[in-house]
């Protein structure tokens, strides 16, 4: 890829000024979670920087010691066998694994040069700058209209609701297909369309980073090809990082490949996910440096 | 080839898949037969029930029964207005009372409550076995806590009220959970995911996702506590008072009490009394069931 850095480079101050803008504007963020200065030159480039995170369920080890940089308008994607961790490590970069009881994280997940993990982060705040797309549709039980502005309701956005509206269907392409029904339920959505209408709603509250959890795995090729097209419209504002179980989607949509495998060297009951190798997607799928890594995506085993 | 021919081919011919016993036929029917027994007792029993209370009631069924009120001396002119409008009250005591303790309590065990530790699961067993209590216990709790003891309101609306919230909230409780429980996890998971907080979430999506279960139950359960005519009676409600009930502090009747102190009498003309108190009690608790029925099916969320 080699013009890669250079439309990186420009992508990387506009949005960053767009969005500590717009962030102060619109929402009531704890201080906190803003940036801190200092640091935000050294890590303008990496929107995570994740140091030897570890996730524990009821004091049982899940996933062992993860280490990835995590970059700013890119698309990462996390592949791996099932129950190698990935969803499991996606749902440690919002906090969403505070929800699961006897869940615990170690170690460190600095965004903006702050640890999520800290004390007095709030989980709440943390969700609003890092949006969540889960994997199977799940519009709430309301109008098309009601879905988008729930988020920007509750964490208290200020400004025209309707513009609201409309600017995060158009983000999500999706105002088109349903301008003229805003008021229908979600629910008469076809499931491609109820996903976009996730993301969407996902939008409204004009997160910094989108996590999506398989969110093709239950659509078809079509719809799943206009949830890639719009990916890859969205890491121009936004840092994405994807679970799939799908390679053929990560090689196409991402930018960066992390390969989670099982550790089950300490027996059957004791499976570890971890993770093996993190590099451009690239390299990954055509040099990887682990024989795992080369392994899982010639499809040997997975 | 007839019937007959096929039928005798059949019987010669050993065929793949093995032809209907006469057992296995016989056992069916013995089974439907049973069933069909069953729904005979039902029918019938109900059947006879309403026979006799509209043939005994009817003719007392006029305006004179909602516009007099009761009277142990005189069934000619005897009504039932305070016992209609005692139950009426209480019915608004128990809802003002039970939907706010009821749906708190089940958004605290299903949202909140962490099932791993004792004492909740104390809570909650303790909750399922409240609901099955016979009635004239909570009358007598009623009446030792209610009446009298601690909180001292003597024989009034409002102690009736109370101690009708205590005999239903278990019911309220279950109902309620069971309908938030039925909101899908990934409803709540939507969401937090976008900055909302617990209670934001609960408040706009999941309570709104189970509101049209939650009021089935109130519904069945209030249509309960107007039927109960146990712990009115331990509790103390006047019987046949000639006065309307006039504020939470009144003494009461309610339809159930007046029937009962109706039926003991050996006059018949207040036996047909009661029959047509029962008659707008029945009336009462059908509209009350048909709402509960109207508003499942109107306003259940399919996920």
């Amino acid at each position: 890829m080699p013009e890669k850095t250079d439309t990186a480079e420009s992508q990387i101050t506009k949005p960053m000024d767009e969005q500590s803008a717009s962030s102060s504007a619109h929402h009531e963020v704890s201080p906190h979670l803003e940036p801190k200065p200092a640091e935000a030159a050294a890590s303008t480039e990496a929107i995570f920087d994740c140091k030897g995170v570890d996730v524990l369920y009821s004091g049982k080890l899940a996933v062992a010691d993860v280490d990835a940089p995590i970059m700013k308008n890119e698309i990462t994607a996390l592949i791996g066998p099932s129950g190698c961790g990935k969803s499991t490590f996606l749902r440690c970069l919002n906090r969403m694994n505070d929800l699961i009881p006897g869940a615990e994280v170690r170690g460190s997940i600095v965004y903006h040069g702050q640890d999520l993990y800290a004390k007095d982060v709030d989980p709440v705040q943390v969700r609003k700058h890092i949006g969540m797309v889960f994997q199977k549709p799940n519009p709430f039980p309301k109008s098309v209209y009601e879905n988008i502005a729930f988020g920007p309701k509750v964490v208290g956005m200020k400004g025209d609701m309707d513009e609201i509206v409309e600017s995060a269907l158009r983000r999500a392409s999706l105002w088109d297909d349903v301008k003229d029904r805003l008021k229908d339920n979600a629910f008469g959505m076809s499931g491609g369309q109820q996903q976009r209408l996730c993301i969407a709603r996902a939008l409204a509250v004009q997160p910094d980073v989108l996590l999506m959890d398989e969110p093709c795995s239950a659509l078809d090729p079509i719809s799943t090809n206009r949830i890639e097209d719009l990916m890859l419209e969205l890491k121009e504002d936004f840092s994405i990082v994807i679970v799939t179980h799908n390679m053929q989607q990560a090689a196409r949509v991402s930018d960066k490949t992390a390969f989670f495998t099982v550790d089950m060297t300490g027996g059957e009951s004791n499976r570890v996910g971890r993770l093996v190798e993190h590099d451009i997607t690239e390299k990954i799928f055509t040099q990887p440096s682990d024989k795992r890594t080369e392994e899982y995506v010639t499809g040997k085993f997975g | 080839m007839t019937g007959a021919q096929i039928a005798a081919k059949a019987a010669t011919q050993t065929t793949v898949i093995s032809r209907r016993s006469k057992k296995d036929t016989r056992r069916e029917s013995g089974f439907a037969l049973i069933m069909w027994g069953a729904l005979a007792i039902i029918c019938l029993s109900i059947a006879v029930l309403l026979t006799t209370i509209v043939v005994d009631g009817l003719p007392r069924f006029s305006m004179d029964l909602f516009t007099n009120q009761p009277s142990k001396v005189n069934p000619a002119t005897s009504g039932i207005q305070s016992a209609i409008l005692g139950t009426l009250y209480l019915m608004a005591i128990t809802a003002a009372l039970v939907i706010p303790v009821g749906i708190a309590t089940a958004i605290y065990l299903e949202e909140y409550a962490d099932s791993t530790k004792w004492f909740n699961r104390f809570i909650e067993l303790n909750i399922q076995n409240l609901a099955s209590v016979p009635s004239v216990v909570y009358g007598l709790l009623g009446l030792a806590f209610i009446v009298r003891g601690p909180l001292d309101l003597g024989p009034t609306l409002m102690a009736g009220g109370i101690t009708l919230t205590l005999l239903v909230l278990p019911v309220v409780i279950i109902v309620a959970r069971e309908a938030i429980r039925a909101v899908p996890p990934s409803i709540r998971d939507g969401a937090l995911a976008l900055g909302a907080t617990k209670w934001q979430t609960i408040w706009k999506q999941v309570l709104p996702g189970s509101i049209s279960g939650i009021a089935t139950g109130v519904i069945l359960a209030l249509s309960r506590a107007i039927g109960e005519t146990a712990p009115l009676i331990v509790i103390g409600a006047a019987v046949s008072p000639r006065f309307n009930p006039d504020g939470l502090g009144s003494a009461f009747t309610a339809m159930p009490v007046q029937i009962f102190a109706y039926s003991k009498d050996a006059d018949t003309q207040f036996l047909e009394l009661a029959s047509a108190t029962i008659l707008v009690l029945m009336g009462l608790l059908l509209l009350m069931n048909s709402i509960a029925i109207y508003l499942r099916n109107r306003f259940e969320q399919k996920w």
